[in-house]
């Protein structure tokens, strides 16, 4: 039940994660932080299985910090994107991490960029994305309205589209979304769809 | 396998391990390295030198983030220091991932020092030629700390200490002239200590700063501004000592 999706916009790219934790009939929490900062210039919403998800995105935080305190620069959006593959790739036929993850970034030369990633190490640059049960209702909507080089409130528009499908037409829908964006000045929260208190 | 086992580190029949000395010995023969604690500021400092014309000198960073609040400088051999340096910041992540909190100063120096001593007890290695000045403001508490390592494994805490070529000097010039600075004051004090061994001038002194939010690395032009203040100050004083000699 849970949702992940991202789309490409004009110089930014939007991440938008539902914030249920979740296990079997019962709701632990419903603002639980899905889309972690990995670095100043980029957005990680990741679903799946609570510990691998929370396991494999520190990991993969704490290496991209790494890679920047060795070498005196960040790593690319692109070599990100690589290096979280290459780890799900060499797990997978010993103790895969079921996570699936939307990586967004802002790189200087590049602009915006947006990958899919795969629990089974899929990994494909694309300008929208979608995980979960979520994303019947989510791709199918961005499909109709996406265009290219969207600016921020269209985009928002959009994505507020794609929570009311899903609100609307997920048997057990998610309470509260919760927004990131990240653009030329870094990656930040943008805001929450809440439809309970926390 | 060849017999790589023996140890290369052993006593001597009068209790020295001659190989930790030796490897002292290099660490005086490295390039000058003094730190200073502030109150609220801690302050690094290396000699550069300056007869390499064609080497690009951003290559060359003797003063090295570990983590967004430790700072490391060190004298003896660099290519040990890459080693160690690297396995630093490679604990710092991990120190991180596994109780998600930063290391405090006390925690990253015990661990490379102890990385140090491992070094003159295992076979077939020789100890770590440097020794390092650690810098670092400890996370929540705000508490500034300066450590100091060395190839024997040791390790304790300084107000301010110098360590490579010189350092007795410096360090007499800081125990005569030492006390609790903040800002621009501590970055002068540390500069002062140096420039008792360095040639004067902005492009033999590498100078940085570590305060709460985190290292700043100062531009030759800066560092010029200050040493130009410090001997400013000097020939004012000198003056000041001639001048009363003049009356009577």
């Amino acid at each position: 039940m849970e949702c992940v999706f991202g789309m490409v916009g004009k110089g930014f790219a939007l991440v938008v994660a539902d914030t249920s934790a979740v296990n079997s009939i019962l709701v632990h929490k419903s603002n639980e932080d899905k889309i972690m900062v990995l670095d100043s210039h980029k957005l990680m919403g990741a679903s799946g299985e609570a510990g691998d998800r929370a396991q494999f995105t520190e990991y993969v935080q704490k290496n991209v910090a790494l890679y920047q305190y060795r070498n005196g620069i960040p790593l690319t959006t692109k070599a990100a994107a690589n290096f979280m593959r290459g780890e799900l790739a060499t797990a997978l036929r010993k103790n895969p991490y079921m996570v699936n993850i939307v990586l967004a970034g802002f790189d200087k030369d590049t602009g915006p960029s947006l990958y899919f990633i795969d629990y089974i190490a899929t990994l494909h640059k694309v300008d929208k994305a979608a995980f979960g049960y979520g994303s019947y209702f989510a791709l199918s909507m961005m499909d109709r309205h996406y265009h290219p080089n969207m600016t921020v409130d269209e985009a928002i528009k959009l994505a507020e589209q794609c929570i009311e499908e899903i609100r609307s037409r997920l048997v057990v829908a998610p309470q509260n979304f919760v927004i990131k964006i990240v653009d030329k000045d870094g990656a930040r929260e943008h805001s929450w769809r809440r439809t309970t208190k926390d | 396998m060849a017999r790589y086992d023996r140890a290369i580190t052993v006593f001597s029949p009068d209790g020295h391990l001659f190989q930790v000395e030796y490897a002292l010995e290099a660490v005086r023969k490295g390039n000058a390295a003094v730190g200073v604690r502030g109150t609220d500021t801690i302050v690094l400092g290396v000699e550069k030198k300056s007869t390499v014309k064609l080497q690009d000198s951003r290559s060359v960073r003797k003063i090295v983030s570990l983590d967004d609040h430790i700072a490391l400088a060190c004298a003896g051999l660099k290519a040990d220091a890459r080693v160690l340096i690297n396995r630093a910041r490679i604990e710092c992540q991990s120190h991180r991932l596994t109780v998600e909190d930063p290391v405090t100063v006390e925690y990253i120096t015990r661990y490379i020092a102890g990385l140090q001593q491992k070094y003159t007890q295992s076979g077939g290695v020789r100890p770590f030629g440097l020794s390092t000045l650690i810098v670092g403001f400890d996370p929540y508490t705000g508490v500034p700390s300066l450590y100091q390592t060395d190839p024997s494994g040791t390790f304790s805490a300084w107000k301010a200490n110098a360590t490579g070529r010189n350092s007795n000097s410096m360090r007499e010039f800081l125990e005569k002239n030492y006390k609790e600075t903040s800002g621009q004051e501590t970055i002068k004090l540390a500069i002062r200590a140096l420039l008792e061994v360095v040639e004067s001038g902005g492009k033999n002194i590498e100078v940085a700063v570590m305060t709460n939010e985190g290292l700043r690395q100062l531009d030759e032009a800066e560092i010029d501004a200050i040493v130009a203040e410090i001997e400013a100050e000097k020939a004012a004083a000198e003056a000041a000592k001639k001048a009363p000699a003049k009356e009577t």
